[in-house]
């Protein structure tokens, strides 16, 4: 591992001026992909800036706004404490079903909400110093394209970058229209709709996200919804546990007798983000919540998918996944 | 230096082992006028006196760059003061250390393995103010003033952890390899357990309530992060139901007698049973 300097902080403002006077600085929370990725001199930082005392790890409802009734999730809370906290657990068994569908009981313990987000692709080649790869270094090209790249994208994809997100985490967040509030140095605070935070590649996929230099996120806020008791995370990998997925669906349906009223689809494993299914979701306003109608949605949202060369299987995976899902979510996931 | 300090961190098997090791060779060796640090570190170059040097503080002789018998000089060198498996231990590292590479090269704790050292095995685990990490994958640096368990610290005066009995007993192992890092976790999933955290596996999240009771199915999904090239998984979940339980949980494997063992021609065939 290359040589680098570790800085301890104990206040947001002293971690972001930190970054900001040494660009090539990075904050180390759980570091378990950070430290991973460093091994491999693919992140290649100059300065550690060690966040994980600052007090942002706190889960509490919100009382006030717009959002109140919803909950906030600070940003250097365990992935495992956060899937355990009674609010979580009551009105959000999405986010904790998700969360403890991800990694191991170790990597939880480690990990933070934060760091969840930053997490970086598990691209094989982008791991691999010795293959092209335009995320790790822009203008190389891209070793997946052409090669094996069966754990792949099949939305939003382009010739630049053919990488999905790995996080189970965001897939739940991105159903549950979550917000991403991040400060940066002059002390500023910005609200991101989780579904604008992570982008696609297009001709930069050196940025995983709408983050600027240095900006540290503090909280994640959800909104409260009416599917805590309709919601499902189903995710399916290659192994029963502690692999990433091949394809994750986080489902919440909320009922008006025994019609939809909306549903929020998201799925895991096919893009460079957690992918909103947006035409799915459409589709079932007003339907009647039944398997047949699921299908159809499911069929609905796949028609514009484009696999790659070994990832065709993904399509029809992700139809049965999402009818899956959604039947889960009728029965809470108890069936 | 008292009594105790010098024994920090030594198992009694250790202590009686290096008390054999050095009889009273030591505390004559001072009053020869060869300086007793001098001695250590010919002791512990010539690759035997690991347990000596623990014993007269090794830790300090190393923290103090004059003396460090190996290091010559540290890069961005951070100091780290934490407990490890109750003993108070300060050093000067590398700021590059992980604390699985602290652990096994700087304070002898081999216990502890590296299998994959990039988070994917679990046989690194350990616990960090009582809950389970990966050792390989955190950073030295940042577990100032925690206190780390690792293997080597679960049994108590003398005792192994009734966790170590079970996986005696069960033969939860083959090789050994993963072993530390499957006890250490398979003890911090009891507590978890006992705490009412709840898994992937548990049936519905938002309605269970208090202690978590672990099926197999549960063991199972909480114990996905130690993997065992050698396959002892049914084993180690034996020996996790045992001490969860309570239980006996039957053994299914036997040594051989001594009849079987002198006379070959007991040893089962297939047409004989
Ligand atoms: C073997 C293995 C299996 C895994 N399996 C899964 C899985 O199945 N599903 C899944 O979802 N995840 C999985 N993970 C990934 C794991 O969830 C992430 O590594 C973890 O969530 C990252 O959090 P961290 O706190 O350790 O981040 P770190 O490693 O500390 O940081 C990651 C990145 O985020 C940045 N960062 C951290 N906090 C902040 C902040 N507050 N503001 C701005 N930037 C920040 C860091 O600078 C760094 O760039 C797995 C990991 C491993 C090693
Ligand atoms: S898919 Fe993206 S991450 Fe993987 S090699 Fe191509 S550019 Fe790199
Ligand atoms: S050595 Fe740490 S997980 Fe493999
Ligand atoms: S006993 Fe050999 S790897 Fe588990």
């Amino acid at each position: 591992m290359r040589p680098f300097i570790y800085t301890p902080t104990s206040t947001v403002s002293a971690a972001t001026q930190k970054l900001k006077a040494n660009p090539h600085a990075k904050y180390l929370a759980g570091g378990t992909n950070l430290l991973d990725l460093m091994k491999e001199d693919v992140e290649k930082p100059t300065e550690l800036v060690d966040i994980t005392r600052l007090v942002l790890t706190e889960v509490k409802a919100i009382t006030t706004g717009v959002n109140k009734g919803g909950i906030t999730i600070g940003a250097l809370g365990k992935n495992t404490d956060t899937a355990n906290h009674p609010l979580i657990r009551q009105n959000f068994p999405l986010l904790t079903q998700s969360i403890l569908a991800g990694a191991s009981a170790q990597i939880r313990n480690m990990a933070s909400n934060g760091g969840n987000l930053n997490q970086r692709t598990r691209c094989p080649y982008f791991y691999e110093t010795s293959m092209p790869c335009n995320k790790r270094e822009p203008g190389s090209g891209c070793g997946a394209l052409e090669g094996i790249n069966r754990m792949h994208a099949i939305f939003g994809w382009s010739q630049a970058c053919v990488a999905v997100h790995p996080s189970d985490m965001c897939v739940a967040l991105a159903a549950l229209d979550a917000v991403v509030k991040v400060q940066g140095a002059d002390g500023k605070e910005r609200s991101i709709p989780f579904t604008d935070y992570h982008r696609l590649p297009g001709d930069t996929p050196q940025k995983d996200n709408t983050l600027n230099p240095g900006e540290l996120i503090t909280s994640i806020e959800i909104p409260i919804n009416n599917f805590a008791n309709t919601s499902y995370y189903l995710k399916v990998r290659d192994r029963a546990s502690y692999a990433f997925a091949l394809i994750s669906v986080a489902a919440g349906v909320e009922l008006e007798g025994t019609r939809i009223k909306q549903a929020k689809i998201a799925l895991g494993g096919v893009a460079h983000k957690p992918w909103r299914a947006l035409e799915a979701e459409k589709f079932l306003i007003g339907k009647e919540a039944t398997e047949a109608n699921f299908k159809q949605a499911a069929e609905l949202e796949m028609k514009s998918a484009k696999p790659l060369e070994h990832n065709e299987f993904k399509i029809e995976l992700g139809k049965r996944a999402i009818t899956r899902a959604l039947m889960q979510a009728m029965t809470g996931g108890k069936a | 230096m008292t009594e105790e300090n010098q024994n920090e961190g030594l198992t009694e098997d250790e202590k009686a082992l290096l008390s054999e090791i050095l009889s009273e060779d030591v505390s004559d060796l001072s009053e020869f006028g060869e300086s007793r640090r001098n001695f250590l570190k010919q002791l512990t170059m010539a690759g035997g006196g690991i347990l000596a040097f623990e014993l007269f503080g090794g830790q300090e002789l190393l923290a103090s760059p004059a003396t460090q018998p190996f290091i010559e000089s540290i890069e961005n060198a951070v100091t780290l003061s934490f407990k490890v498996n109750g003993a108070k231990k300060s050093l000067s590292l590398d700021s590059r250390m992980t604390l699985l590479d602290t652990l096994r090269e700087r304070l002898q704790l081999t216990g502890s393995k590296k299998g994959c050292d990039h988070g994917q095995c679990g046989a690194c685990t350990v616990l960090v103010d009582g809950k389970r990490v990966l050792s390989c994958l955190t950073l030295a640096a940042s577990c100032s003033n925690k206190s780390v368990t690792t293997i080597e610290g679960l049994a108590k005066d003398g005792e192994l952890h009734p966790m170590q009995a079970a996986f005696l007993k069960h033969d939860g192992f083959q090789c050994g390899y993963c072993t530390p890092g499957q006890i250490c976790s398979a003890v911090s999933l009891l507590s978890e357990a006992k705490d009412g955290e709840v898994s992937y596996v548990t049936a519905n999240v938002q309605t269970s309530k208090g202690a978590v009771s672990l099926s197999e199915e549960e063991i199972r999904e909480r114990m996905s992060g130690n993997i065992c090239r050698c396959g002892a998984y049914p084993n180690i979940v034996d020996a996790i139901r045992e001490v969860h339980t309570g239980k006996g949980v039957a053994q299914n494997w036997q040594f051989v007698d001594d009849n079987q063992a002198s006379n070959t021609s007991d040893l089962p065939k297939n047409d004989n049973k």
